[in-house]
């Protein structure tokens, strides 16, 4: 069949690590981060980001108390920063499942150095990701009424609406994605607990690895299960960001109710959890030397997956025009000329085209797709064209709606601002622990994509292992087992 | 960590139990597969080799059929599927009938259900999946007599097991040694289990110079 359980070499690859590297270096490069004391820097940014943590709950505990009125929210834009934060924490999620779930089926061994990471970020973004549909419904003790429990009215929550759907795609994905990135972590934290000098390490890194012993017996349900979740994941991954679209497609909306919605949303997701990935990978690997780890290829390989992505959502942008004028709907027609291109929210417009379809387009050339700098700021510049995406497409269909009697503008209050400050606190906090006490990288699974992991390194080709001694180990063996 | 030293270690554990398992390292994966090939070859059934990362065509070496997982997630991911299904359908068509958006009050609303059906047999699968492969790994597992060997903490970095169970059938710790000798392991010995359930003062302390 396909490639997938074939040694590097075969597929006609190089190496994913860079040269020197050994079974032994991999491990050490990734344990020693969770062992040595924490460098000056991190300690730094922990204590911004718990300050920021801070900022939020101060905001949320702000807004139950005064309620809703305290954002910006008001006639006509009755959404605005809340589900923009939610969709763009949503989205950012989305990387994590890609890498780890369509890279896998699809055979691409150098996922193995960005997936844990990449998973961790879905994690703590889609925790984020969830705050807002949360607070947004004003009275935070009726929030259960978004699930199907027995209520003191009888109803049942109303199955039609894509927004109960968001509700189990959403929970769903982070369940799923959990899981998922548990069972990867298990051999890892195996290998820390083998490592540990102390006995709370030793209790808490073997508890978390369930008494893991590599076995052979379980390593085969183990890589099935993995396929499983793979497959499981996959059409999750791209179900969660289409049932957030519906949320807005559904509606009646112009520059909502368009059916590119879904897959324009999806590639949306992608592009954004890349790029984040991209901005902490690129800082991550730089403070903690894993440069034999996360090598240039893997980073150019991503810049090519951000310019795909990219082109893919510039595409959406002018195909949803093409409709717009196509279509002949007055309404439709007026919101992209009129409210996006131009008129008082064209400056969100053009910073959205000039950050996601534009600012990409230097991937084309290796010089830029190999150059941290340049890789730097283009992730950034694409995280905010992202959030500028969302905002554009809630903002700007709401504040000139059909009665013109109505129009108005939006603007964020100080509790918006700080709410959404507060989460990027939240996500960081959460990710400056994950780097700090959990393998940031997939031991097992880099050590599996490494040329000395196939069975029949050294056996073919000559190499390091054919020494003398080894051959006549290996001769000996053969002869035994023939008599 | 000594060769003698460990020598030592492990004639200690002989004198005070019976021997639980036979443990041969390895230095590469190669050699590893080749002494579970020669295993199963001998006719052994109850041994394992401990490996840092899955190591492709182990399974055929050591003789395994194939992982029973899927057969534990299919039929509680179509569960899932029903119990969205009849969870919607009573609850919006039965027991509160909500006629919205001019979609009926009854089956025939069923592409709105979609999603729902999706998720839930995503969210159980996976549940199946993770639990079902924990399960038939028996893990948790609290102690096994293979981390009494104190080199054995090497396996979850760069080192390469074999162990043959004392409770194989064919197990016979004079006969079953000489075999593994003949693959020429880095390192073999016998080691007890001491049903303590993890020695923690002696044992990983040192192990990693």
């Amino acid at each position: 069949m396909s490639s997938w359980n074939l040694p590097i070499k075969a597929i006609g690859e190089s190496p994913l690590v860079g040269e020197g590297t050994t079974f032994d270096s991999v491990t050490d490069t990734v344990c020693r981060v969770t062992e040595n004391k924490a460098p000056r820097g991190w300690w730094v940014a922990f204590l911004l980001a718990a300050s920021f943590t801070g900022v939020l709950l101060t905001a949320v505990a702000y807004l139950f108390w005064h309620g809703i009125g305290v954002w910006g929210n008001n006639a006509p834009v009755y959404w605005a920063w809340d589900i923009t934060n939610f969709v763009w924490w949503i989205g950012i999620g989305h990387a994590g499942t890609l890498i780890s779930a369509v890279l896998f089926l699809f055979r691409q061994k150098w996922r193995t150095a960005i997936n844990r990471f990449a998973e961790a970020m879905t994690i703590f973004a889609v925790i984020c990701a969830l705050i807002f549909p949360g607070i947004h419904v004003g009275r935070i003790w009726y929030a259960y009424y978004m699930l199907p429990l027995p209520n003191e009215m009888s109803i049942w929550p109303n199955f039609k609406s894509p927004l109960i759907w968001d509700v189990f795609a959403v929970s769903t994905y982070f369940t799923v994605s959990l899981l998922f990135w548990y069972v990867g972590l298990v051999p890892d934290f195996a290998t820390l607990r083998d490592r540990a000098k102390n006995k709370t390490r030793r209790l808490v890194y073997g508890s978390l690895a369930l008494g893991w012993r590599g076995s052979n017996r379980h390593w085969q349900n183990y890589e099935r299960a993995y396929l499983i979740l793979a497959a499981l994941s996959t059409p999750l991954v791209l179900s969660v960001h289409s049932v957030v679209s519906f949320d807005f497609a559904t509606s009646l909306m112009p520059g909502w109710h368009t059916t590119i919605f879904p897959p324009y949303f999806v590639a949306g997701a992608v592009f954004s959890g890349f790029a984040m990935v991209m901005t902490l990978m690129l800082i991550t690997r730089a403070i903690y030397g894993m440069r034999s780890l996360v090598m240039m290829k893997h980073l150019e390989l991503m810049s090519k997956i951000i310019l795909t992505t990219g082109s893919l959502v510039g595409y959406a942008y002018a195909m949803e025009f093409f409709i717009a004028w196509y279509g002949g709907n007055d309404y439709e027609r007026f919101l992209f000329v009129n409210n996006r291109m131009t008129g008082p929210m064209a400056w969100a417009y053009w910073i959205m085209i000039s950050c996601n379809v534009l600012s990409p387009q230097v991937f084309w050339f290796k010089k830029f797709r190999t150059s941290i700098p340049v890789m730097f700021v283009v992730s950034i510049l694409v995280n905010i064209g992202m959030w500028f995406e969302r905002f554009v497409i809630i903002v700007t269909s709401l504040f000139r709606d059909f009665l013109p009697s109505s129009w108005g503008y939006f603007r964020p209050t100080l509790i918006d601002i700080f709410t959404y400050a507060g989460t990027l606190g939240l996500f960081f906090t959460a990710f400056l622990l994950f780097i700090r006490w959990v393998p940031m990288i997939a031991i097992a699974e880099v050590k599996g994509v490494m040329p000395e992991a196939d069975p029949h390194f050294g056996h073919d080709d000559g190499g390091h292992e054919g020494s003398p001694e080894h051959m006549a180990a290996h001769v000996a063996a053969e002869v035994e087992a023939s008599s | 960590m000594s060769d003698t030293h460990d020598a030592q270690k492990s004639e200690a554990k002989k004198d005070d139990a019976a021997p639980a398992l036979l443990l041969a390292e390895f230095e590469t994966p190669g050699d590893c597969m080749h002494a579970a090939e020669k295993l199963r070859d001998a006719g052994y059934t109850q041994f394992d080799t401990h490996t840092p990362f899955p190591v492709h065509g182990m399974d055929q070496a050591m003789g395994l059929p194939d992982s029973k997982l899927g057969l534990i997630v299919f039929p509680i991911g179509i569960t899932g599927t029903t119990l969205a299904f009849l969870m919607m359908h009573w609850m919006n068509n039965i027991d509160y009938p909500i006629i919205i958006g001019g979609k009926p009050a009854s089956v025939a609303s069923i592409p709105s259900m979609i999603p729902i059906m999706f998720e839930l047999t995503v969210l159980l699968s996976a549940f199946a999946t993770v639990l079902g492969m924990f399960g038939l790994n028996r893990l948790p597992r609290h102690h096994h007599p293979v981390f009494n060997s104190e080199r054995f903490a090497n396996f979850s970095n760069d080192k390469f097991f074999v162990s043959v169970e004392a409770t194989d059938p064919k197990f016979n710790v004079e006969k079953t040694k000489m075999l593994l000798e003949g693959l020429h392991p880095t390192s073999l010995e016998v080691v007890a289990d001491d049903n303590e359930g993890g020695d923690f003062d002696g044992h990983a302390e040192g192990s990693h110079a």
